[in-house]
């Protein structure tokens, strides 16, 4: 039996006190690639700085390998964060370091390491995004797939075993986004991540994703939940085989 | 859904209210935050040239010609009961004691006030405050202190450049308008001015840098996140911080005054 990584429990989250998102259950288990997709203003990105810890949610519980982030104190959360990354729409790199600073911030932060191993891992991690050689520059000088890279070599500069992604394909062209697909293959592989991404863009779903969970603002809850090409073939819900065919979407 | 009035009037009012319970939140916030000032030097260094170096000639200018400014004013007043020599008293005790803070104060308030919450308030926009988070870095912590240790170191400095200018410029124009000669108005000052007054001005300089931090700080994290909210961040940063070091120079005014300075 797989491990469950993430387990959500009748979560309701929104603003002040109005729910977007009721009675959410669903897990995360390790070594996936789940997708979390909806129409647009669902509530995708507000999930996931729900499961980041980062929003406290109307009601339900979020565990993060058995441990509740949203009962979490601020110590306690802390020590969660260091276990997983996460990479933002537009890579949120701080503006005024250089990308390589922006990779060594978390272990200048969380670690005692020496600056000659601080260096050698961020080489590391910047080879690994395919960034050799860009370290010196700033993030106002990088392009918008290179300023996702560079965020997604921070968030794996702890080594975390759970990214998070927000919207990676947003703003980028097929080949980039294609690219950045392949790349998060490929780090699922080398060190046996498992992955939580929100994202709409269909393409790179059906590449990469291992299973998806949909969301429906109308019906302010989960609609569908289940492996890709069989949701769209076989899901009994019109709506749900529409959006993941791109006919007739709301 | 449309909303009724009295549920817009309820949402409007605890807008109101949570606009104005914020900067208690903010002061919360910074206050139980850990200052980490060890592993911050970088930043440090940043905001000490911002703050201190790059208003360092703008501050030279403006308070060469208050200095003088002043000293006009003055002697166009004690030339009348011939007492010009008590222009070298009236540039001392007002550039030691009120105008060397203050404009060294709204200098910063203009540069480094507005630059805190359009920098804030833009990290806001680029989720970078969400990244400090999810890295494990308290975003009051990491963007509050070194901008307040800066401001504490700069602006004193600051202010003493922004005094000895102004004693400068007033000592420039009095012996070119009177028949004062630069020692005479150099051995006035010395024999009139003390200290205590200008430590009286380096503090209520320091106080100054404070209030312009936090607030500054504050309104960056409240300002809503888009190009607008940034831009209306700095604007009330500029407006609340000449709004607090007034009253803060008013009320340090009234009590040196009451305690005998």
């Amino acid at each position: 039996m797989r491990n469950k990584i993430i387990e959500v429990t009748q979560l309701d989250i929104g603003y002040d006190n109005t729910p977007i998102l009721c009675d959410l259950d669903f897990d995360v288990y390790e070594g996936e690639i789940l997708f979390i997709l909806g129409n647009s203003g669902c509530g995708k990105s507000t999930l996931l700085k729900h499961l980041t810890g980062l929003y406290q949610p109307l009601r339900g519980d979020i565990k993060l390998r058995n441990k509740s982030i949203v009962n979490a104190s601020g110590q306690e959360k802390n020590e969660l964060y260091k276990s997983f990354g996460v990479t933002y729409q537009g890579g949120a790199l701080l503006g005024s370091l250089t990308v390589a600073e922006n990779v060594a911030f978390p272990l200048e932060e969380h670690t005692s390491l020496t600056q000659d191993e601080i260096d050698s891992i961020v080489e590391e991690k910047l080879s690994l995004v395919d960034l050799t050689g860009f370290g010196n520059l700033m993030p106002s000088e990088l392009s918008g797939g290179m300023k996702k890279r560079a965020g997604l070599a921070r968030a794996l500069a702890l080594s975390p075993d759970l990214l998070f992604f927000d919207e990676p394909s947003a703003g980028l062209d097929p080949l980039s986004s294609s690219a950045l697909d392949r790349l998060i293959l490929d780090i699922r592989s080398k060190i046996n991540a498992t992955v939580v991404v929100v994202s709409h863009e269909l393409d790179s779903i059906f590449s990469i994703a291992d299973r998806i969970i949909m969301l429906d603002k109308e019906r302010k809850g989960i609609v569908a939940e289940g492996e890709p090409h069989d949701l769209r073939a076989n899901s009994s819900d019109s709506w749900v085989r529409n959006f993941l065919n791109r006919n007739n979407m709301r | 859904m449309q909303n009724s009035k009295p549920e817009k009037l309820k949402q409007t009012l605890t807008g109101y209210i949570a606009q104005a319970v914020y900067p208690v939140v903010f002061l919360g916030e910074v206050f139980s935050a850990k200052p980490r000032l060890a592993r911050r030097k970088r930043e440090l260094l940043y905001y000490l040239d911002l703050c201190g170096v790059k208003s360092l000639p703008v501050v030279i200018i403006i308070s060469l010609l208050m200095g003088s400014i002043i000293a006009m004013q003055g002697i166009l007043q004690m030339r009348k009961v011939g007492a010009e020599i008590f222009i070298v008293d009236l540039v001392g005790f007002a550039v030691l004691k009120e105008f060397g803070p203050l404009m060294v104060a709204m200098i910063s308030t203009g540069r480094a006030g507005s630059a805190f919450a359009a920098e804030i308030g833009t990290m806001k926009v680029n989720e970078e405050i969400y990244a400090l988070q999810t890295m494990g870095v308290n975003p009051y912590s990491y963007l509050v202190y070194p901008k307040l240790a800066a401001m504490l170191v700069a602006i004193p400095v600051l202010t003493v450049f922004g005094d000895a200018f102004s004693i400068l410029g007033g000592m420039i124009l009095s012996t070119s308008a009177c028949d004062i000669t630069p020692a005479a108005y150099w051995a006035r000052s010395t024999a009139v001015l003390n200290g205590t007054v200008f430590m009286l001005g380096i503090i209520k300089s320091a106080v100054f840098g404070v209030l312009i931090t936090l607030a500054g700080c504050c309104c960056g994290f409240s300002a809503e996140g888009n190009a607008q909210g940034v831009g209306r961040g700095a604007t009330q940063a500029v407006v609340a911080s000449i709004f607090l070091v007034v009253i803060a120079d008013a009320v340090m005014t009234l009590l040196f005054t009451f305690i005998g300075y």
